[in-house]
């Protein structure tokens, strides 16, 4: 191995450490952008009604999906656990609180962040590479304004919507093999989803998918509106506002229950 | 002396490890049609990109009406691109939108006109680039040459004072592109609109432009009439002008 191959393999941690700091600051510095453009944005009802629908309607049938099953998995596997040493009436409370606090808004961002953030940034970044970003800005139109805002505030709204079907889902699923397939009776499951509820939870799961829409929005934006080259470019924007939506959903998950559970609910 | 609208001064810019302009000194009078000639990523386009401030220069100014452009505020920015329009070399026309849309939303941005007033002024825009009754059509069923027309009449929209062309007849035919070219000159004549046309046609150069300026390795290398870069004897801009393979230009 020669001597500049070697200092290119020493300099590859700095350059990815760079070149992450790059993306955060710039992430921040479209967020500003957003928050500034919000007033003049929201006034764009068409747009928003059109990306509600895309992000929420469009999403709506793989939600629900994803949430029987989930629901249906959580009674199967806390039946197992609970054989022999926790009473049945528990199954509906922790099925009941693991859907409302972690499974609902996590696993409907994650699914509404393969689906629509892989669509915005697929979406930006063609707009991009065929100069139409620059032509809407050449007439004096705020992208930000006119894409990304539209689609930032569709998203914060639409993902505590579908969080709520899914949790609704995700308990019936879970209710559905309780009763059907591990001889808990319905009184039995019902009473448990009531036991120790609190609408503290409910709050904490939709706050969490409040954030999660903010996130998969952003994401798309971002690597959407910087992809450059042709079809290559457009196809790298997509993977990496999949991947980053994923990756931040879970940090701010971590962060959000740290702080939702430890300070303000403790 | 005519007043200057568009003013390059030792305009240098790198892209990644490439230096594609280096010090463009370039004055566009009011009123008048510049063609910029030159090969195929010798900086065309990313010199008109730095006349609406979608690049900004590593050195050196552009200045617009007399007003740097990179000294500009974004909102201070997006006004002064009010009165400029520009054609992208494919149209770049919105495809989610329909072409009366994609005329109309200028109009329904900057101005306060009513709904039937921008539908009145999108039909005298596709009227004047003959593309009358489009207004329906979405861009992906439009031919090249009618994606370019359309996009000249989005351009037009709010009858800018500078109008900027990239390419505008690449990869057209023959007849689509005199088409294009005529257009151009007519509105340059009746419109009295200052533009710069980037294009490596010099049938297109000759025909709408009142000078022709070459771009040869990130400088000015020549400027004229039609009837002077013609009659030159330099053997860069003569071989260029030709499209001989033979000269001091060697194939890329």
């Amino acid at each position: 191995m020669n001597e500049t191959a070697t200092e290119t393999d020493a300099l590859w941690p700095r350059r990815v450490l760079l070149s992450w700091l790059q993306d955060v600051g710039e992430i921040f510095i479209l967020l500003g952008d957003v928050v500034r453009e919000i007033p003049a944005g929201a006034r764009k009802v068409n747009l928003l009604v059109a990306q509600m629908s895309h992000i929420g309607i469009g999403s709506m049938p793989l939600t629900v999906i994803v949430a029987l099953f989930t629901g249906a998995v959580a009674a199967v596997q806390a039946s197992y656990q609970f054989r022999d040493y926790v009473p049945m009436i528990y199954l509906g409370t922790v099925i009941g609180k693991s859907v409302v606090i972690e499974l609902g808004p996590v696993l409907t961002a994650l699914v509404v962040g393969g689906r629509v953030g892989a669509s915005i940034a697929a979406e930006l970044g063609t707009m991009r590479v065929t100069e139409q970003i620059d032509a809407m800005e050449t007439m004096g139109i705020s992208p930000v304004r006119f894409l990304v805002v539209p689609r930032v505030l569709a998203a914060l709204i639409m993902l505590p919507v579908l969080t709520i079907f899914a949790d609704v889902v995700a308990i019936l699923g879970g209710y559905l093999v309780s009763t059907l397939t591990l001889d808990v009776t319905s009184h039995t499951f019902v009473s448990g989803l009531k036991l120790y509820f609190k609408s503290q939870d409910v709050f904490s799961g939709l706050i969490k998918a409040f954030s999660f829409g903010g996130i998969i929005a952003m994401m798309g934006c971002y690597y959407g509106l910087r992809s450059e080259g042709g079809a290559e470019g457009v196809g790298l924007a997509t993977t990496r506002a999949v991947v980053a939506s994923c990756l931040m959903i879970l940090i701010v998950d971590y962060l959000l229950a740290s702080f939702l559970f430890r300070v303000l609910f403790a | 002396m005519p007043e200057v609208a568009i003013q390059f001064q030792g305009v240098s810019k790198r892209l990644g490890r490439k230096e594609v302009l280096r010090g463009v000194d370039l004055d566009v009078a009011r009123g008048e049609s510049l063609a910029i000639i030159g090969r195929s990523g010798t900086g065309k386009s990313v010199l008109l990109k730095h006349v609406v401030g979608l690049m900004r220069p590593d050195q050196g100014t552009v200045r617009v009406n007399g007003v740097d452009v990179a000294s500009l505020e974004e909102t201070e920015l997006l006004s002064l691109r009010e009165e400029m329009g520009m054609l992208f070399q494919g149209g770049a026309l919105f495809d989610s939108m329909t072409v009366g849309e994609n005329v109309g939303l200028a109009l329904h941005e900057h101005t306060p006109l009513p709904e039937k007033q921008i539908e009145i002024v999108v039909a005298e825009k596709l009227a004047l680039v003959g593309l009358s009754g489009s207004e329906g059509l979405r861009p992906s069923s439009l031919s090249g040459g009618m994606k370019k027309r359309a996009a000249l009449a989005r351009a037009l929209a709010l009858n800018p004072k500078i109008m900027l062309y990239d390419e505008p007849t690449t990869g057209l035919d023959p007849i689509t592109s005199d088409v294009i070219n005529r257009l151009i000159r007519r509105l340059q004549d009746r419109l009295k609109i200052t533009s710069i046309a980037v294009t490596h046609d010099m049938r297109s150069a000759y025909h709408i432009a009142d000078r022709i300026a070459m771009l040869h390795e990130g400088r000015i290398h020549a400027m004229g009439t039609p009837e002077e870069i013609q009659a030159t004897r330099d053997p860069i801009v003569r071989q260029f002008i030709e499209g001989s393979s033979e000269g001091p230009l060697l194939p890329t």
